[in-house]
């Protein structure tokens, strides 16, 4: 006989019991939806024509998610769900504030241009090999990195969006990109390990994972050895976010895939790196940040300034794409240096900047490449005779990159000036300008060389239409994949108009950053942790 | 049981870091192989290692028995070793797809995508 309990268990000590309002549901619904719709696609894998009218679609329904679940946050502050509805710290939950909802907003717009480019980049043979069923992967994992609230199911989003990068890497299986994928997967899951080192050391430490418990624990406990954890955390998304001395795996891959897969890998992949440094070292560990920033500001300061020469040494347009991101990064990890609201607003500001003007950019160079059929700065020439609307908008998007006005580059780098020059870290903003004058020039190069130049002789009895077919470098020149790009373009020159907006709600994704009450409440509302 | 398997952890460690120094992508791979289990092995350290102390509430008491194993860790492992596991079967593809089509495993010659030779940009025109 089974014995009974003598005591009726009260559920209400492991359980949540009352169910979630509705508008909570918006917390998780990004990465369902995403899931979903890659399972679906995976399934009509040889009904090509429809996987466009699936994903277009769906990467819209994300960005209206993305967008009221931002509205809801910026109402009412930090909202949390939980899995299986066990009380927090025991099940994983979900739990999403400005920082995050911001993030997921922009990547999901960069994505849905991307989407858009791909149905005339990505040929017949791309779709039968699942570039839609990956790109909504890929953004199951960014959103699910962005929307997350515990460090272990970070991890595993971090590595839901790393084997659908790799998917999408290798599309094509061209023998420059199976070289650059090796070493942009070595690297990669290199990086993704040592973040699991840190988060096995994080739970022999704490005992949970849960971000809000460790924000609330880290602060409480001493003797431990926190700080070679913040070191470990800070290698691993370093790794991730290609900052300087580990940032070799970016230019050797990101030139090497489909334009559009460069433009979601240069918008998206690095700044959740970005996302995780920040959730981490300034909302868990501050102390520990106090005391790293010199080193982070260091490595900003190398990564800013020998991006911004590495992009002066490119003849390739794509490579230096490559490190106009890898530039941003530095920007942003400045940012993060000086750990004061300004700064840290400043690098929100720069992340949400980034996302877009990289996969424009991006987008920019395999228009120019489709209208010429090459990337070589060497050989392009004349684009602007050929396409001066095309011409107008790169160079909206270059000195948007370079961080001049009216763009949208502008603000967040004043802000970071600001910031470095207020906590007297001169030489991080004398770091932040030089690096910006030089990647004016690399830019202005381009366009002087590639858009003003004549066309050469020996590329001028070539039809810029027959370089154009869907198997070409840079795909095909229609408005399927210029509208994007203007798209793109229209919201970057809005956002660096009216920077009000933006600004404000990265000022409140910093404070919700540096004073994390708000999200702690959200998850433990009765105020006590068991 | 914590000290010895701490050391064992810590040789997995530096022979993974031995053999990913190598040049040749097999050894790395070997040696990411080698250090994905000593991450597990690492998160099986930190969940507490008893051996009589199953984590079992049993009735009438509220709480875990002092000094029980902690099974969370576990839970984590078995994640950590499925993704490790797929990731390593398509790094063994993808090597050996880049050593066929590139035919060499040493990375100093894998410059398909990064040429040696590559021209500096035109200065000015």
């Amino acid at each position: 006989m089974a014995a009974t309990p003598s005591t009726p268990v009260d559920l209400s000590l492991a359980f949540i019991l009352t169910p979630p309002p509705l508008g909570n549901w918006l917390v998780i619904l990004p990465p369902v939806l995403m899931i979903t719709l890659g399972a679906v696609l995976m399934m009509m894998r040889h009904a090509t024509r429809l996987h466009g009218l699936v994903a277009v679609p769906g990467l819209a329904a994300l960005v209206v998610l993305d967008a009221l679940l931002l509205w809801k946050v910026a109402v009412e502050g930090p909202i949390t769900m939980v899995m299986g509805r066990w009380l927090p710290p025991f099940g994983i939950a979900f739990t999403v504030d400005v920082f995050g909802a911001l993030l997921a907003l922009v990547s999901a717009m960069a994505a849905l241009a991307a989407g858009i480019a791909a149905l005339s980049d990505i040929s017949e043979t791309g779709r039968r090999y699942g570039f839609f069923p990956f790109l909504m992967l890929l953004m199951a994992g960014v959103s699910g990195a962005f929307l997350t609230g515990d460090l272990f199911n970070l991890y595993v989003w971090f590595e839901v969006l790393l084997i659908s990068s790799f998917g999408l890497l290798i599309l094509g299986s061209e023998r420059e990109q199976i070289d650059g994928a090796l070493k942009y997967a070595l690297l990669n899951l290199l990086g993704t390990t040592f973040f699991l080192i840190a988060v096995g050391y994080t739970y022999a430490i704490f005992g949970t994972l849960n971000m809000a418990d460790l924000a609330v624990r880290a602060r409480e406990v001493s003797g431990a050895p926190l700080m070679t954890l913040a070191g470990l955390f800070l290698l691993a998304f370093a790794m991730k976010a290609a900052a300087f001395p580990v940032n070799f795996w970016l230019p050797a891959s990101y030139h090497t895939p489909r334009l559009t897969v460069s433009a979601l890998f240069g918008g998206l992949l690095t700044k959740v790196g970005i996302y995780a440094l920040m959730r981490v070292m300034i909302m868990l560990f501050p102390v520990q940040h106090e005391a790293w920033s010199f080193v982070i500001g260091v490595v900003a300061f190398l990564t800013m300034v020998l991006a911004s020469l590495g992009m002066l040494a490119q003849n390739d347009l794509r490579r230096l794409a490559g490190y106009a991101v890898i530039l941003g990064i530095g920007n942003m990890l400045a940012g993060i240096a000086t750990g004061t609201v300004s700064g840290l607003a400043g690098a929100v500001l720069y992340a949400l900047h980034s996302i877009l003007a990289m996969t424009a950019l991006y987008l920019a160079v395999g228009r120019a490449a489709a209208l010429s059929g090459q990337f070589t700065l060497s050989s392009l020439g004349g684009l602007y005779q050929r396409a001066p609307g095309f011409a107008f908008v790169s160079l909206a998007l270059m000195l948007a990159v370079a961080g001049l006005p009216p763009f949208s580059g502008l603000w967040p780098k004043i802000m970071l000036v600001k910031a470095s020059i207020d906590i007297g870290a001169w030489w991080l903003a004398a770091g932040i300008l030089v690096s910006g004058f030089l990647s004016t020039v690399a830019l202005g190069r381009v366009f002087l060389i590639a858009y003003w130049r004549p066309a050469p002789a020996q590329a001028e009895g070539k039809m810029p239409a027959a370089a154009a077919g869907p198997d070409r470098p840079g795909g095909s020149a229609g408005w399927l994949s210029f509208g994007p790009l203007v798209g793109l373009t229209v919201i970057i020159t809005l956002f660096g108009l009216f920077p009000e907006a933006p600004m404000s709600l990265s000022q409140t994704a910093a404070i919700g950053l540096m004073e994390p009450a708000a999200y702690i409440g959200s998850v433990f509302p009765a105020g006590g942790r068991p | 049981m914590e000290f010895p398997l701490a050391i064992l952890v810590g040789t997995f460690f530096s022979a993974a870091i031995y053999l990913m120094l190598s040049k040749h992508s097999v050894r790395m791979l070997l040696g990411i192989a080698i250090l994905g289990n000593a991450v597990n092995l690492l998160l099986f350290t930190g969940g507490r290692l008893t051996r009589e102390v199953p984590p079992i509430i049993g009735a009438g008491m509220e709480t875990l028995p002092a000094g029980a194993a902690n099974p969370l860790p576990q839970a984590l492992i078995l994640t950590a070793i499925v993704i490790s596991f797929s990731f390593f079967a398509f790094l063994l593809v993808l090597t050996y797809r880049a050593y066929q089509e590139l035919g060499t495993d040493n990375t100093d010659e894998m410059r398909l995508a990064e040429p040696k030779d590559e021209p500096m940009p035109p200065i000015g025109y």
